[in-house]
């Protein structure tokens, strides 16, 4: 048991991170645990993960293999047991649960499935709404401007019931930017979308990627969608591997 | 208030049909607040407006009936006048009775019997004050009642027939009944049951209900020493009107249970919109919203629809109050309907601020992944 936990995680821990890695995200050895006694769970098994500012990084694997619980820990939404993560230079998991918050607004974007907007808004107040709670002194970009960039200008004022998965998920894509993050956390982007819209919003997520030279960590099921990213990991109960 | 406002206007069947039970129950606090007022005007507005500080009554009378249990000695007037910082003092006599006047109305009166000249006696608005001895100086509700300046209204059973000189500008009830004052004597003699040519007992000349005091830093105990009687602050002798306590009591319950139904029900909705709302709260979490803010916009939220609501069921309320009949007391106090919509309001947004405080315990973690 010792001797394969071991072997995994040498194969997950990944190069050295050189200076183009420091604008971006560093997980050194994190491991999390789920559960009590022994219904104890290692989420997360001390997983090694570097991501450059400008590279588009997959992550795959089945159901329950820990993916995002990965995300939860790289975005600052969940402590670690063990293990340090960095975005952009700025140590995360030392901060307290207030400082994460503020490091998240900061530095953190979140394209979730669906992209889970929030019902009431239309299209331009879903990128409105976080710069309203947005550190002082925040250099975010202006909501319309991306909005246009991601092609959705012409529907600004609809609300989410109004428009299609895939415009959800671009309006999500440019709710996730308008703060100007270090680190996108992508989570499924696909999984509600059909094989056309799905190589188109990974498409867009790719160029905004190296656009706006953002580190991007993207989960999914979706192996078509893997050619357009530059590098693909594979996660296998809480273990990290790159494929 | 950016979230709160499009949300308000998004989910507006939700918060209209939300609203609109805040507006029934502020429309219910309005009328029960009329009503709590015009019963306290209607049984206690004629001691409201006796210009005294205290009223001593006989010692060991039932606080709750002293206006009709009491009886004094005239002699105790002359006491209480020598008590330190007492500036006035008159004897009082009250009575109810049953009347009719000449033009054929049937009138309860409660009669008040005050020396014409003391500081007691009523200045009339209209005709004069008190003088003649069979003269009464009535409430401006008898003359809405149909007495008239000028009737003679006799006495049921004594026969005793009094002439209505003087009208008061004022509201001037005690029990519900109407007030007349009247010379002393003439009370003494109604008092003591004595008709039209019937001797009246020098007993009963020597009888009063109470001394009517005005001072400042008066102190009664020492008063009610030297005097051996009971004494009430003004305030404190409402409690002796005819049901007064039990009228206030019970309408006091249902303010009470009012303003908690209100807690409740703004708690309970805001509970459920919270829970609802869980997923989004998450994910906006998860965007970096801090929790301060979400709870401030939240209130923000409840405090618009509270104030909406309560401002709506206030006007709705003044509206349906001006449409209540003569016969109901009802009477809208300024200063008790912005008491009663500043409670309203306050304790609907702690119910709801109980709700609104699940925020803060929301895992922004659950934003990922399929949790919906």
């Amino acid at each position: 048991m010792n001797t394969h936990t071991e072997t995994t995680r040498q194969a997950s821990r990944p190069d050295t991170p050189g200076p183009a890695h420091q604008d971006g995200l560093i997980m050194r050895d994190v491991t999390m645990l789920l559960g009590d006694g022994e219904d104890t769970v290692r989420a997360l098994d001390s997983v090694h993960l570097t991501v450059a500012a400008g590279e588009f990084a997959a992550i795959v694997g089945p159901s329950g293999s820990g993916k995002s619980s990965l995300l939860a820990v790289a975005g600052g939404l969940a402590a670690p047991d063990s293990g340090t993560v960095t975005i952009a230079g700025r140590p995360m998991t030392a901060a307290s649960r207030r400082a994460r918050t503020a490091l998240r607004r900061d530095l953190v974007g979140f394209v979730f499935q669906s992209g889970n907007l929030l019902p009431a808004l239309t299209a331009i107040d879903q990128l409105r709404l976080p710069t309203r709670f947005a550190s002082p002194g925040a250099v975010g970009r202006d909501p319309m401007d991306l909005l246009t960039e991601v092609g959705m200008a012409g529907k600004a004022d609809r609300r989410p019931h109004q428009l299609s998965g895939g415009e959800r998920q671009r309006v999500g894509i440019a709710r996730a930017l308008v703060t100007g993050p270090r680190l996108l956390l992508v989570d499924e982007p696909t999984a509600a979308l059909d094989q056309a819209r799905s190589r188109d919003i990974v498409q867009m997520l790719a160029r905004e990627t190296r656009q706006h030279a953002v580190a991007t960590v993207m989960v999914t099921h979706d192996t078509e969608v893997l050619q357009y990213c530059d590098s693909v990991y594979e996660m296998m109960d809480g273990a990290l591997s790159k494929k | 208030m950016f979230l709160a406002v499009r949300e308000l206007r998004f989910a507006r069947a939700r918060f209209t049909l939300m609203g609109a039970v805040i507006t029934l129950i502020a429309v219910l606090m309005v009328l029960l607040s009329g009503l709590s007022h015009g019963l306290v005007r209607d049984g206690v507005s004629g001691l409201q407006e006796l210009p005294v500080t205290s009223l001593a009554f006989s010692h060991g009378v039932a606080r709750d009936a002293a206006f009709t249990r009491s009886v004094i000695s005239l002699d105790t007037v002359e006491s209480w006048s020598r008590q330190p910082g007492v500036t006035q003092a008159a004897p009082f006599g009250s009575a109810l009775i049953n009347a009719r006047s000449s033009s054929g109305v049937e009138i309860d009166l409660a009669l008040f019997g005050v020396e014409p000249g003391s500081f007691l006696a009523p200045k009339a608005a209209t005709g004069s004050p008190l003088g003649t001895a069979d003269g009464i100086v009535v409430s401006r509700t008898a003359a809405d009642a149909g007495l008239r300046l000028g009737d003679t209204v006799t006495v049921d059973r004594l026969g005793t027939r009094l002439t209505v000189v003087g009208v008061l500008a004022e509201q001037h009830t005690f029990g519900h009944v109407d007030v007349a004052y009247l010379p002393l004597a003439a009370w003494q003699a109604i008092h003591a049951g004595a008709g039209p040519g019937e001797p009246v007992p020098d007993r009963a000349r020597q009888e009063i209900t109470a001394v009517a005091v005005r001072g400042t830093g008066v102190d009664l105990a020492a008063g009610d020493a030297a005097a051996g009687t009971e004494s009430m602050t003004l305030s404190e002798s409402y409690g002796a009107s005819p049901g007064y306590t039990a009228e206030t009591s019970t309408l006091t319950l249902i303010q009470f249970f009012l303003y908690l139904i209100c807690a409740l029900v703004a708690g309970a909705f805001f509970t459920v919109w919270t829970i609802q709302r869980k997923h989004e709260l998450a994910v906006l979490r998860a965007l970096g919203a801090p929790i301060g803010y979400l709870l401030r916009d939240g209130l923000a939220q409840a405090m618009v629809l509270l104030l909406a609501a309560a401002t709506v069921g206030i006007g709705a309320g003044i509206g349906l109050g001006s449409l209540v009949g003569e016969g109901v007391p009802f009477a809208l106090d300024v200063q008790a309907v912005t008491v009663a919509a500043a409670l309203l309001v306050g304790l609907g947004l702690t119910g709801a601020a109980v709700a609104i405080a699940r925020i803060a315990a929301v895992d922004p973690a659950t934003a990922l992944g399929g949790n919906r």
